[in-house]
């Protein structure tokens, strides 16, 4: 892309490659002009705690290659720790939310080696299994979890601040996801982040020049388990009650419809993906019964016409017409 | 004790005849296109569904079964038509999304058509339960177990023996070379969509009767026979059988033994420890990467 | 002590021996060329050299230390490296990318580090950047600077794994068919580049169809014919080596 452009154009390094951090950022600040309600805070605050789980997600699926149909659960078990710590035990908030994210590590590093030699389809049958059992045992454990009529978490307090208006949490999820992308964005323009697109678009030709892939493959897989338990907390103080379909098998497929359908190996992507794909059932709520035929359709027909997702496929038709 | 092992090893024997149609159904299509459908378990509701919406409208058992199916067999068709085709060189994961957006479409299209309630046929040959060494079976278990032995013998029989299945398998095994050899790719795709789909709307019926069919009830059974099909080795059509047997037995041992909430639990538990141990399935071949 | 020590090595794939007892040795600092007919077990050799794949029998020794089947990564942290016969490009990045890859060994890898992308990861990033390009300037890809690899001839792909193999500094480079699908010109640049790339005293072993080629840069020749040794020697040596000329050269004319 850099290349087509005359040099004059052509932005410092650092702000060319933060240029999607700085739209977002730009896009988040105008947004609230928009929002006539809770329930639009509402629908927005939800599509950027999704994009949070997706950008960390799509490090695993787009950049490295790897599937996991699970994901729901790390998202689950973060929003579990944090609900559980700060009602049950009355931690703090920030201390829980910590204690989520490396418990979860910690539990996706103990799945991750054994699970992370399978390949393709096997891999997605294996994180789905992890996926189902663990929300099994949140839904069975109620004297913990409460079963399936779930449980609250107190309120997100910080420094004596407590987030209560949506709009507070507009801005605190915002915070979160421009954090996010700014990190992600990061890590896959390091050494670290070309050793995982190595390992996808070749992997023996990564293991010959001295990348130990499996050891990639589960540090991008406890990563990006613990971005979706950063979300899951974050969603467990601003959710009335936490429950077991957060954590399900349909849930982790929606975070990878998100993923795909904005676009793998895409940090924009992912945001887009997971802002379209949340608001869609509202806006589609209006057709009632027709929702699952329409959202069926809609992910049938990217895949069909733009295979890799909405935001890489629009990037080359606008480059196809910048270039003469 | 041993009544209720027998007991447990036929509830075992009757869900996972269901799984091991499921898990064959994956496996054909598999072998014939690389793809992995997750919309097979609606093949099983609207098979269910269509029967029950038949006889409902007064049409006679076996010629809404007969029709069911053709239904079902319709959609398979469709779908590799309309979904699969299109997307030939789409990646894995681009596939998997495909398939699962057709699941989701088709689970609209059913509760649109059939509506949100839970449905039920009448057993086949009567309710009165049949005793076996001091463990009871329902005469409907039997129609299960009778009919997809019956389906799976046929399918040995047509992949083995016919020309037809040779060339699909052939077509599993190296695609091109089969092209080169006079075999239609584009047929092989959708005879293994409907064959699939056969499976699953037989399988839908039958069992209807005992577990009741909704609009939601593909989910779970999609996922069994995915299941089933992994823990065999996926596009090995004996494995896919012998997962689905033993993925049901495992599942009514732990519910009888263990704790019935738990019984999904323990199903997947098995299946990660083979494939971690096997991570090609229990029949599967080891792979070598070339380069 | 020689700087590659092959012994008795065998490797058979369901009861078929592909490499059949080999026994050789690669003295540092020359060129090196494996050669016989197809099917001879040419990359298989390649394979189980450099960890590809695990050896039925027999022993690799690299730098006096036992390697067979030890795992590529480890081999390259040693100080092997290799290209591919059948490209094994990251089709998903750009030209230097590649290179940079290459350069992983060697550079700093902390997870916050990278995540948080402290100034001295920046400065060594800018600085391995320059070095991946100057790689690229030595085997000939100059103008394929800003270039993504999927817009790359497979000619210049070639050099990019020879590249990408560089920027991981090895002791022993193993080059498997770095002139095949190549034209009489870039077959000719290839050449300069190997002959560059031992004057800097790094040890390459090739296999080769291109006899002219093979006999213009070898210091040693190694024939094999069904998985097992049928010569080795100068080229001189092997061009007047009478059963080598029988199974093979006879028919290059």
């Amino acid at each position: 892309m850099t290349s087509m452009l005359p040099s004059a154009l052509r932005l410092p390094p650092a702000l060319h490659r933060h240029r999607g951090l700085i739209i977002l950022a730009a896009l988040i600040a105008v947004l609230p002009l928009a929002l006539r309600n809770d329930y639009h805070y509402d629908v927005v605050i939800n599509a950027g705690l999704n994009a949070i789980v997706v950008v960390g997600l799509n490090l695993l699926i787009g950049y490295a290659g790897q599937i996991s149909l699970g994901h729901a659960a790390f998202f689950g078990l973060g929003a579990y720790v944090s609900a559980i710590l700060t009602t049950t035990y009355g931690w703090p908030a920030l201390g829980a939310m910590a204690t989520g994210i490396v418990v979860v590590g910690i539990v996706a590093y103990v799945i991750a080696r054994p699970i992370l030699r399978l390949k393709g389809h096997y891999l997605a049958m294996a994180t789905l299994g992890i996926g189902v059992i663990i929300s099994i045992v949140l839904n069975t454990e109620a004297q913990v979890t409460g079963g399936p009529d779930g449980m609250s978490a107190a309120p997100f307090t910080v420094l004596g601040y407590t987030f209560a208006s949506e709009q507070s949490w507009y801005w605190l999820v915002g915070g979160a996801l421009l954090l996010t992308v700014w990190l992600s964005t990061n890590l896959i323009d390091s050494p670290i982040g070309r050793a995982l697109r190595a390992l996808h678009g070749a992997e023996i030709g990564a293991r010959v020049v001295g990348i130990d892939t499996t050891r990639y493959k589960v540090l991008i897989f406890v990563i990006s388990a613990m971005f979706a338990s950063f979300a899951g907390s974050l969603f467990a103080h601003h959710t009335p009650t936490v429950t077991p379909s957060i954590l399900g098998f349909i849930k982790s497929v929606e975070f990878v419809v998100m993923a795909v359908f904005g676009g793998m190996a895409s940090v924009m992507g992912s945001v887009v993906g997971a802002f379209i794909m949340t608001l869609l059932p509202n806006v589609l709520a209006a057709f009632e019964d027709f929702e699952p035929i329409i959202l069926g359709g809609i992910m049938m027909g990217t895949m069909i016409f733009m295979p890799k997702g909405l935001v890489p496929t629009i990037a080359k038709k606008l480059r196809r017409k910048e270039a003469p | 004790m041993i009544e209720s092992m027998i007991q447990f090893i036929l509830a075992g024997l009757t869900s996972g005849a269901i799984y091991a149609l499921v898990g064959l159904g994956f496996s054909i299509i598999y072998n014939a296109s690389h793809v992995i459908n997750f919309a097979q378990g609606e093949f099983i509701v609207i098979g269910g569904m269509s029967t029950v919406a038949l006889l409902a409208a007064g049409v006679p058992l076996p010629l809404a079964i007969v029709l069911a199916t053709l239904v079902t067999m319709l959609v398979g068709l469709a779908l590799a038509r309309f979904a699969i085709q299109p997307a030939k060189d789409a990646d894995v994961v681009a596939l998997i999304i495909i398939t699962i957006g057709a699941s989701i479409f088709l689970r609209g299209v059913v509760q649109l058509v059939f509506g949100k309630d839970i449905h039920s046929l009448p057993a086949f040959s009567g309710e009165t339960p049949l005793n076996l060494m001091g463990a009871t079976l329902m005469p409907q278990s039997l129609w299960v177990m009778g009919i997809s032995s019956a389906l799976i013998v046929v399918i040995a029989w047509f992949f083995n023996a016919t020309l037809a299945g040779k060339a699909m398998l052939a077509t599993a095994y190296n695609a091109l070379a089969a092209r080169l050899m006079g075999v239609d790719t584009k047929w092989v795709l959708l005879s293994a969509f409907a064959l699939s789909a056969l499976l699953g709307a037989v399988g839908g019926i039958v069992v209807t009767p005992i577990t009741f069919v909704s609009y939601e009830s593909g989910i779970m059974l999609g996922l069994k026979g995915f299941s089933a099909a992994v823990l065999g080795g996926l596009g090995n059509g004996v494995g896919a059988v012998a997962g689905g047997l033993i993925l049901g037995i495992v599942e009514a041992m732990s519910a009888g033994y263990l704790s019935s909430a738990y019984k999904d639990a323990i199903a997947f538990i098995i299946i990660l420890v083979v494939l971690v141990v096997r991570p090609n399935g229990l029949f599967g071949k080891k792979g070598i990467d070339r380069v | 002590m020689s700087l590659l020590k092959v012994t008795n090595l065998t490797k058979s794939f369901g009861g078929v021996s592909a490499i059949r007892d080999l026994s050789f040795t690669i003295e540092a600092g020359t060129i090196h060329s494996i050669i016989g007919p197809n099917g001879a077990g040419k990359t298989t050799l390649f394979n189980l050299i450099t960890g590809v794949y695990t050896p039925s029998s027999g022993s690799v020794r690299f730098n006096d230390r036992e390697v067979g089947g030890v795992e590529p990564h480890k081999l390259a942290e040693l100080g092997m490296n290799r290209t591919f016969q059948n490209l094994q490009i990251f089709h998903n990045m750009s030209a230097v990318e590649n290179v940079m890859v290459g350069a992983h060994l060697h550079l700093r890898k902390g997870l916050l580090h990278s995540m948080l992308r402290l100034p001295s990861l920046a400065r060594s990033e800018r600085e391995t950047r320059e070095q991946c390009w100057e790689l690229m300037d030595f085997v000939g890809l100059a103008q394929y600077r800003h270039t993504e690899a999927s817009a790359m001839s497979y000619g210049a792909l070639k050099r990019l794994e020879i590249a990408r193999a560089l920027a991981a500094k090895p002791k022993l480079l193993l080059l498997d068919e770095p002139a095949a699908g190549l034209n009489d010109t870039e077959t000719r640049e290839v050449d300069e580049v190997i002959k560059r790339i031992a004057a800097q005293g790094i040890t390459v072993v090739l296999v080769e169809h291109d006899m002219k080629m093979v006999m213009g840069i070898s210091d040693h020749i190694l024939v094999l014919d069904y998985g097992a040794k049928l010569a080795e020697g100068t080229p001189a040596e092997i061009r007047s080596n009478p059963d080598v000329i029988a199974a093979y050269l006879g028919t290059v004319g």
